[in-house]
């Protein structure tokens, strides 16, 4: 293991950001935030589509508000095959589906209130993530 | 209210992702790299929301009611099943082979980088065919 474009600060400074948005979803309107439920839910439920709607564009705002106050252009780079990024994309869709979280839900939502099942969830998708990368790097 | 709420918390947690740079799936990849060249970032993005919510969340649970809500929902899920462990294992494959999860690639449809309109699109077709099985 070698440490690389490691960037504690930003990183803790997001993350801060995050979970203060997390709390104020929960305090001011009951929710714990996860983004595939929130996102998955606008499109099959009606229950509460205007509000997942809205979440979702905050997102978007989001990365818009902050480039335009910082006039810092954002980057990013994504390498895969278009064959990739479908499959990569209907495995994000269904398995967060299934085992109802993502990230946000399980790894911070269900973290934050010490929810075994979340735990399980988010060792689960890092291990698996981490096999992915180390399988993709030596094929 | 609600809804204001709703687009403000997207927003913060919309910055949030960009401040930590977990939008770019390069920088995921590398937390993901743990043999290789590896970048703990993430994992300080964890820990920095992990800090906010959790005490707040505990101090908050017990209280009657959300100030803009009539009651607070909280998953009651409590079994571990075939289901969590096989959506989890689904999606830590999707996740390591692109580096984006649901919220960095929603929140980049605003850089329209046609790479991440694709996963978006892709992500919705499995959220709806995970629906109907």
């Amino acid at each position: 293991m070698n440490i690389v474009n490691f960037t504690p600060v930003s990183a803790l400074t997001g993350g801060l950001l995050i979970g203060l948005s997390v709390i104020l979803f929960f305090i001011l309107n009951g929710r714990m935030t996860g983004i595939s439920g929130i996102a998955s839910n606008f499109l099959i439920s009606k229950d509460n589509r205007i509000d997942n709607l809205l979440f979702l564009v905050g997102l978007i705002f989001g990365l818009l508000i902050y480039s335009y106050f910082t006039s810092q252009k954002i980057e990013i780079s994504i390498t895969n095959s278009l064959f990739l990024l479908i499959g990569g994309g209907l495995l994000v869709g269904l398995g967060t589906k299934i085992s109802g979280g993502c990230t946000s839900g399980h790894g911070i939502s269900g973290i934050s209130r010490f929810s075994l099942r979340s735990i399980i969830a988010t060792m689960t998708f890092m291990i698996v993530g981490i096999l992915t990368v180390l399988i993709t790097n030596i094929l | 209210m609600n809804k204001i709420v709703s687009l403000f918390c997207g927003i913060i947690f919309g910055i949030g992702l960009v401040i930590s740079e977990m939008i770019n799936p390069a920088k995921v990849l590398g937390f993901l790299n743990l043999f290789g060249e590896w970048d703990p970032s993430l994992a300080f993005v964890m820990i920095g929301a992990l800090v906010v919510a959790t005490p707040l969340f505990h101090l908050f649970k017990n209280k009657e009611k959300p100030i803009f809500s009539s009651s607070f929902s909280i998953s009651n899920k409590k079994e571990i099943d075939k289901k969590l462990i096989i959506g989890s294992i689904l999606f830590g494959a999707g996740w390591g082979l692109v580096g984006l999860c649901p919220g960095p690639a929603i929140t980049s449809i605003a850089l329209l980088n046609m790479s991440s309109v694709t996963f978006v699109i892709a992500m919705f077709v499995g959220f709806y065919i995970a629906k109907l099985s």
